[in-house]
């Protein structure tokens, strides 16, 4: 017997730039409020569903029954399991592949994937030295032995680390490591501003015509993603200071993702329970591909695992860029979509429509809590396809630190 | 709080406002209960047992009254005839003048009604049943039915201890079992903070029998849901069993899902003035509850006000305030009447709105508002004589002042005045609105159609 998995839902907070409206929500709690409002669309109360998969990338050591803990706090049944995984910006994409594969291998029928990261409430941590001595005046059996163990620490010790979005590998910030891609597939400063201008064009369009409403529920007073500049201009994205990279630099905090807090889940099912019960079947999931780049060398960019993995499910699905209804490449920097694209041409993938392209906007303008930017996309991309018809197709890249990438297809049913 | 009500509240205060004469309000009996001494029956000549059988209905054997005449009466401590006081304070005292026809008869209910005015225990119960005007003939006849209203509008004013008075009209062929739901709603603290109030029962299209559950397997879509008097009505609904669909703006969203996950319902984030509203809550349901799924009840209680005098008033407040508190309701109402869809109306659905004490009276800075809970009013009465042919119900309850967040805001003295300005000396709570709604929304209200019931404690305002 075969199962289909099939999208029937979604449901996120608004996204807010870190540090303002969801500053004092934690990534748990930014995660039970996307599950409640999931829960509370489908009259889901009490219910139990077979998993809920998510995770974040900004991960407190408390947190690390993360989404069990945001379960406990919904109003699912208790008996509802959970799972944390990760894997950077591609957790949320890839918790909808872990809970798609689960359903079509029979181990599920009724699942909720997604993410949640919160930058405002990121980890700071204890210096090196200072964690050390601690852990060492922590096995100490004496007080002159435990006094001893802090004997070592020096003054620069006592400085909190300060979180960064850094490579261990290379030392580079993401900003940084996607100049070089910038400046490598010489992507241009108009290229990104018009991309960032039709992102944040797209998607206030979008909330105007209402399509949002059973797609993110309100969140501490606040209704839409406050990073949406529907006001902007091509001028001011232009005027715009440049931040990363030195010598002919392009990109700017207009074509930059800012840092961001949220959460977005997706429920997904097999395809007979949503017909039976009556669900919206949205979209199917048909296949998705992970695939990493050699970054650390710089033979190949961090950022451009996609173009790898694209070619690779398009072959197994035999199927081209032609084939497709909808592309919804995440927006970690307008120079990252424009090279993935580049990318893809050279590799003799093919040309993405871009009047096909992120027709919704996307990260750019909404936002990008690293781990809830796949939910956002995959519940978005499935109704928007499911409004377009039966057998259009979509698909999904989603570019990850550590030079991954993980892409999807999405079918209209 | 403000100065002045922290000094209100402060023990000193207290004993400063009782001396001045406001004495802290009545704590009313709520909830489906009963009251806890005797209900009595005055049944008067010329009735055909209607109150008794309904009451039998309802499990009641009912205690007999003292009657207020020369043979019945003590003297007082100072010496003056009053009537026999009763042993045990009464809970209630139904009276059924359903056969009063003359003048003359009107007496029969002074005599049962004066010993109760000063014994009835805490939120006691006054219920006077009568023949509706339209069922009986001749001019004197529809003057006492008239007479009565004043009689009942009178005891509801006189009486104390958070006891309420209402007064029920029986249309031509009503039964006891079209008067059930409505003569245990009275009795039960359900109907906590309705007195001094007058409506009609008649005949039901579809019998139903009464029930502590009477929403079970029924979804009930509410509007406004996500706070205040909405959270109120989809907890009450779902206490009485109800599957509700709570309806709300997307801007309330975490609310919504916090009110619809408490009562075990679901959410829909809905701007109910879109042109396709109906269709999005029939295709809710249907999502929900599956294609055979039928709203038996809809709830419009979403509602805004955009206060100002008219002098100031532009078109967008008054535009605004209409579209949201009576357009958009009559659109979705229109929608799901004439489709018979996935998720629609159910035969029997049961419609009900909100109207307004400051529709029924106005209300200074209000003009807006008033309007549209007036024509609520209006499109209810005019909605229920159109679906006549059909077994589908349109009631409205007209709230009067109720204590939400919203009532938070107004100042200290003003509120004050505001919640003393009714024969119960204090504001309603949101949960008394719901329980009203609940009551005409019941499978065995049938026989409750057309009706404006107001919520307020029997405002001064417009009574």
């Amino acid at each position: 017997m075969t199962h289909t998995a099939v999208v029937v839902g979604g449901n996120r907070t608004p996204f807010a730039k870190a540090g303002t409206k969801f500053a004092d929500a934690s990534a748990q709690d930014l995660l039970t409020a996307a599950i409640d409002g999931l829960v509370a669309r489908f009259g889901l109360a009490g219910a139990k569903v077979d998993e809920v998969v998510a995770g974040a990338v900004l991960k407190h050591t408390r947190d690390f029954n993360l989404t069990r803990e945001a379960v406990l706090g919904s109003a699912l049944s208790p008996n509802s399991p959970a799972c944390d995984l990760q894997q950077a910006c591609a957790t949320g994409l890839e918790a909808v592949i872990y809970t798609s594969n689960k359903i079509r291998l029979g181990q599920a029928k009724v699942a909720i994937a997604g993410g949640t990261d919160s930058a405002s409430d990121a980890p700071v941590v204890v210096t090196e030295g200072l964690r050390r001595a601690m852990l060492k005046a922590n096995r100490a059996r004496s007080l002159p032995e435990r006094l001893k163990a802090f004997a070592a620490v020096r003054p620069a010790d006592l400085m909190p680390v300060p979180p960064a979005v850094v490579e261990p590998r290379t030392g580079l910030s993401m900003g940084e490591s996607q100049a070089l891609t910038t400046k490598r597939w010489e992507i241009s400063r108009e290229d990104q501003d018009q991309l960032s201008y039709d992102s944040h064009q797209n998607l206030a369009r979008a909330w105007d015509e209402g399509f949002f409403d059973d797609l993110v529920t309100g969140y501490r007073g606040v209704a839409r993603d406050t990073v949406l500049r529907p006001d902007t201009t091509l001028e001011k994205l232009a005027s715009l200071k440049t931040v990363f990279g030195r010598e002919g630099a392009t990109m700017t905090a207009g074509n930059s993702t800012a840092l961001t807090d949220g959460a977005a889940v997706v429920l997904v099912a097999e395809e007979s329970v949503a017909r039976e019960r009556n669900w919206p079947v949205l979209a199917k999931v048909v296949d998705a591909q992970v695939a990493a780049t050699d970054y650390v060398t710089g033979n190949e960019d961090l950022l451009l695992a996609p173009a790898r993995a694209i070619p690779e499910l398009l072959e197994r699905n035999q199927l081209t860029l032609d084939d497709f209804e909808l592309f919804e490449f995440h927006e970690a920097f307008a120079s990252t979509v424009l090279a993935t694209l580049k990318a893809l041409e050279q590799n003799g993938t093919g040309t993405v429509d871009r009047s096909k392209l992120n027709v919704d906007g996307s990260s750019l303008a909404a936002g990008h809590p690293f781990a809830a930017t796949g939910g956002r996309i995959v519940a978005s991309l499935a109704k928007r396809l499911g409004q377009r018809g039966p057998g259009k197709k979509g698909l999904i890249s989603i570019c990850a630190a550590g030079g991954q990438g993980a892409v999807m297809i999405l079918e209209a049913m | 709080m403000n100065i002045l009500e922290s000094m209100y509240n402060s023990p000193v205060g207290k004993t400063l406002a009782r001396k001045a004469g406001l004495t802290d309000p009545p704590k009313l009996r709520r909830g489906r209960v009963m009251p806890t001494g005797p209900v009595l029956l005055g049944e008067l000549p010329g009735s055909d047992g209607v109150a008794r059988v309904t009451l039998g209905l309802l499990g009641i054997t009912p205690g007999e009254p003292i009657v207020d005449v020369a043979e019945n009466r003590t003297k007082d401590d100072k010496g003056r005839d009053v009537p026999r006081p009763y042993a045990a304070k009464p809970g209630a005292i139904v009276v059924d003048a359903t056969g009063l026809r003359k003048l003359t008869d009107l007496e029969g209910i002074r005599q049962v009604l004066r010993p109760v005015m000063r014994g009835l225990e805490g939120s006691g119960r006054v219920i006077i049943l009568a023949k509706d005007a339209s069922a009986v003939e001749g001019l004197e006849a529809r003057a006492v039915a008239q007479a009565i209203d004043g009689i009942n509008r009178t005891v509801g004013k006189e009486l104390r201890g958070g006891a309420t008075s209402n007064l029920v009209f029986l249309r031509e062929g009503v039964s006891a079992e079209d008067l059930a739901s409505t003569l245990s709603f009275l009795l039960e603290g359900r109907s906590a903070f309705v007195s001094g109030q007058t409506w009609r029962v008649g005949k039901a299209k579809v019998a139903h029998e009464l029930s502590d559950k009477p929403f079970e397997g029924r979804i009930v879509v509410v509007t406004g849901a996500a706070r205040g008097i909405g959270a109120a009505i989809a907890r009450t609904f779902a206490r009485d069993g109800a599957k509700v669909v709570a309806v709300d703006v997307p801007q309330s969203g975490d609310s919504l899902a916090k009110v619809a996950n408490e009562v075990g319902g679901s959410a829909l984030q809905l701007d109910i003035t879109v042109a396709d509203a109906g269709e999005r809550i029939a295709a809710h349901v249907a999502h929900t509850h599956g294609n055979d799924a039928r709203i038996w009840a809809l709830v419009n209680n979403a509602g805004i006000t955009r206060d100002k005098m008219l002098a100031n008033l532009d078109e967008a407040k008054w535009a605004q305030v209409i579209e949201v508190n009576l357009a958009a309701e009559m659109r979705i109402n229109d929608y799901l009447l004439s489709h018979d869809v996935p998720g629609g109306f159910g035969e029997e659905a049961r419609i009900v709105g909100i109207a307004s004490t400051s529709g029924w009276a106005g209300n200074k800075g209000q003009a807006n508002y008033a309007a549209s809970k007036a024509g609520v009013m209006g499109y209810t009465w005019e909605l229920s004589r159109q679906l006549a042919d059909r077994p589908i119900t349109a009631n409205a309850v007209a709230p009067g002042f109720i204590e939400t967040a919203l009532t938070t805001a107004i100042p200290f003295v003003q509120r004050e005045i505001f919640r003393r300005s009714n024969s119960l000396n204090q504001g309603g709570d949101p949960v008394d609105v719901a329980e009203t709604l609940a009551y005409l929304c019941g499978p065995a209200s049938g026989g409750v159609d057309g009706q404006v019931i107001r919520v307020c404690g029997q405002n001064l305002v417009g009574a």
